[in-house]
């Protein structure tokens, strides 16, 4: 892999060659830039027009956007209303600082709010110190356990001095990553066993794993939520009701693991049978030969769409407003409802959009981290 | 794929053709010591959590209206916020007691649905704004104007039948999206915006640079009877919704307010008050409650005047005028049947 500077060094450095009796020689510093200028944005006509197209499209876009974002924003509003908002030319941030508590929390009781907050930094700080390798030990997965009774704790009360909170009253970023997080754990080894399931030599196996993949593959995710929040309470008899959370929770498990179980079954596939056959040599029960041969290197094989599943998973969380749950696009919408406050919709989505960034690039700068970290012996 | 489609048609038959009897849900309602209410994800005025989540508006008023008459407490409620999909299943399957979320009355979900509207608490309809100093006092005076609509909605559809029976003619600017049409009213390009009168009313007093600029005409050309809802199978319950909306209209007919209900009850000469604060006994027995039903949703909620003015009127950020949604009176609709 070569650097794009290095390549910069190298075409300068083929130049200097070329041209070793040019009398006049610029200054490094200035030439450089100049040169890798001239030989890749004007070295034709068609090229120089469309630098030169780009530039002042840049020229158009850039610095209006930076007006308009920056310069002449409203950070706050000291009164609480949008006036100052209305009478400025730039963005208002100062959104944020009014609704931000709704856009975060949704309806959770207003005086209880640090409890989703103590959670949702618990449920961060966890992730943050499970992602180096040398914390992967038996007291991480009992840090996790302890981690998930108190965020429960946190979050439904009831005990311990803490009061009741329902399920359909949480929202926004907690209820994003929450059901997220819970999705993505609970699909991964259903994933697993459906992958398996469909490779495998029992027939009524593979035709249930079969079946039920191309099934949820078939239909968008928004019908299966649909079914599992409107169709399925008509067929549950009078005065059973299952918790409107938990109903979407299940549809998005089992739609994202119909989808990872296929990713699984690709790396799968690409384990060259010898290694089956070698294990099935020493005489590895299927399990074993499964969980110490086989899916160590499939999954490893696979962490680049595993990922992209788990970042869509993210995403799709967005979609459970439908089933009248706040998530954090629902929270903010709900927020932008009021309206004086309706105008500044551009503000509350870039809000929005850049808490979801932040979450979907961390993930991804991670599974790259982690595709080297695993990547030993295996380089191509 | 087509077996799927042929099961979710056999299943919204099913619903359809079978509206469930879910079993008296007045005495389900009494016994699990809350109102279960479908509401709006985020409508202001009429259903929206506000910066502490907090529920409010003209469609939440209801539901603690019923809370009150049910329980003698306004907050024995809990919201389900419903999407416009979800709304009627919701009520079919029993996960909510009643639907207070801006829902149109029509015939075809009267029936066909299972649902058995009560009363209207909103009375709605398309309206036109136009610049105060056009001097334009009707829309019968619109004659030749330009006209600010959106494409493809009944909105369109209205005003070209609008115009057409009114023998008017009219030049319509059609733009796809709501902010530009706003924006495009402001900057002159049209002379009229139509739109439904409660959205026209929140954009004149929250995206012009000066309300008072702006009127909204006192016609409106669609109807959007906004009722609150209840399941077929119970009659009982049907008649506590109903009754609880109608008391705080009778309330407002007899000038019983929040501030004066207990005094009214202790003094109040007319029979009619009488009755309906439960001085006189009869009608709690009657709908399976407490006497004191009525006065404890005047007391806790207001009557529907307050309750207008407080969500949507000049008390709130929307400053809708009363219009159709007056008493009888006042030349609206608003009307109470006879609390005897």
């Amino acid at each position: 892999m070569i650097k794009p500077e290095d390549d910069i060094h190298a075409a300068t450095a083929a130049a200097d060659v070329e041209e070793p009796s040019s009398a006049v020689v610029p200054a490094p510093a200035l030439w450089k830039p100049l040169g890798w200028a001239k030989s890749n944005l004007f070295d034709s006509v068609p090229n120089t027009i469309l630098t030169l197209l780009a530039l002042f499209l840049l020229w158009e876009t850039v610095p209006p956007l930076i007006g308009w974002g920056l310069l002449h924003a409203t950070w706050s509003v000291a009164d609480g209303t949008a006036g100052a908002c209305r009478d400025s030319a730039g963005a208002c941030w100062a959104l944020m600082g009014e609704k931000n508590r709704l856009m975060l929390f949704g309806v959770y009781p207003y005086d209880q709010h640090w409890r989703p907050l103590l959670a949702t930094c618990i449920v961060i700080a966890m992730l943050a110190t499970s992602a180096p390798r040398r914390f992967w030990r038996r007291e991480l997965g009992y840090a996790w356990l302890a981690a998930i009774v108190v965020v429960a704790w946190l979050m439904w009360g009831g005990v311990l001095g803490l009061s009741y909170v329902e399920t359909g009253l949480w929202g926004g970023l907690p209820l994003t990553l929450g059901l997220a997080l819970l999705g993505i754990v609970l699909a991964f080894p259903l994933s697993i066993v459906l992958a398996l399931g469909r490779r495998s030599n029992l027939p009524a196996i593979k035709a249930i794993c079969t079946g039920y993949i191309e099934l949820v593959r078939g239909v968008p995710l928004v019908s299966v939520l649909f079914m599992a929040s409107v169709m399925f309470p008509l067929f549950l008899p009078e005065g059973v009701s299952i918790d409107k959370l938990l109903r979407a929770l299940v549809g998005i498990t089992l739609f994202t693991a119909a989808y990872l179980a296929e990713a699984v079954r690709g790396g799968l596939q690409a384990i060259p049978r010898g290694q089956e056959e070698a294990a099935d040599a020493l005489g590895l029960p299927y399990w074993r030969k499964m969980r110490l041969i086989v899916l160590p290197q499939a999954l490893r094989l696979v962490i680049p769409p595993i990922v992209n599943q788990f970042i869509s998973c993210f995403k799709d969380t967005s979609l459970v407003t439908i089933v009248g749950l706040y998530d954090l696009l629902a929270a903010s919408k709900a927020a932008l409802a009021d309206p004086e406050w309706r105008p500044y919709f551009v503000e509350g989505y870039i809000i929005a959009a850049v808490i979801y960034w932040v979450f979907c690039f961390s993930m991804s700068r991670y599974s790259q981290w982690l595709e080297r970290q695993l990547a030993t012996g295996h380089r191509r | 794929m087509k077996s799927l489609k042929a099961f979710t048609v056999a299943a919204v038959l099913a619903v359809a053709a079978s509206p469930a009897y879910a079993g008296p849900t007045f005495d389900a309602v009494k016994a699990k010591g809350f109102v279960q209410c479908g509401v709006n994800l985020g409508l202001y005025g009429f259903s929206a959590p506000d910066d502490k989540g907090n529920w409010s508006g003209l469609d939440v008023d209801a539901c603690r209206a019923v809370a009150a008459a049910m329980f003698g407490d306004s907050t024995k409620v809990k919201y389900s916020p419903l999407s416009a999909q979800q709304r009627l299943p919701a009520l079919q399957s029993g996960e909510i007691d009643l639907l207070a979320r801006n829902t149109t009355w029509t015939l075809s979900r009267d029936t066909a649905n299972g649902l058995n509207f009560t009363v209207v608490n909103y009375y709605d309809g398309q309206g036109f704004m136009v610049p105060t100093k056009l001097g334009v006092k009707s829309a019968k005076e619109l004659n030749g104007a330009t006209v600010c609509v959106l494409p493809g909605t009944t909105t369109e559809q209205n005003l070209a039948d609008w115009f057409r029976a009114n023998k008017l003619t009219y030049k319509p600017v059609v733009i796809e999206k709501n902010e530009e049409l706003a924006a495009a009213f402001i900057a002159g390009r049209c002379d009229v915006y139509t739109s439904d009168a409660s959205q026209l009313a929140a954009i004149r007093a929250n995206e012009m640079p000066n309300p008072a600029d702006y009127v909204i005409l006192p016609e409106l050309i669609s109807k959007e009877p906004l009722g609150v809802a209840v399941r077929h199978g119970d009659d009982q319950w049907m008649d506590v919704v109903r009754w609880s909306i109608y008391a705080m209209i009778a309330a407002e007919e007899k000038g019983v307010t929040m501030g004066n209900v207990d005094q009214m009850a202790a003094s109040s000469p007319d029979p009619e008050v009488k009755r309906l604060l439960g001085v006189t006994a009869g009608n709690g027995k009657a709908l399976g409650l407490d006497e004191a039903w009525a006065k404890a949703i005047i007391k806790q909620v207001g009557n529907y005047g307050e309750s207008f003015e407080r969500n949507v009127g000049q008390g709130s950020k929307l400053k809708i005028a009363r219009g159709q949604n007056a008493l009888y009176s006042h030349g609206g609709l608003m009307y109470s049947p006879p609390f005897k």
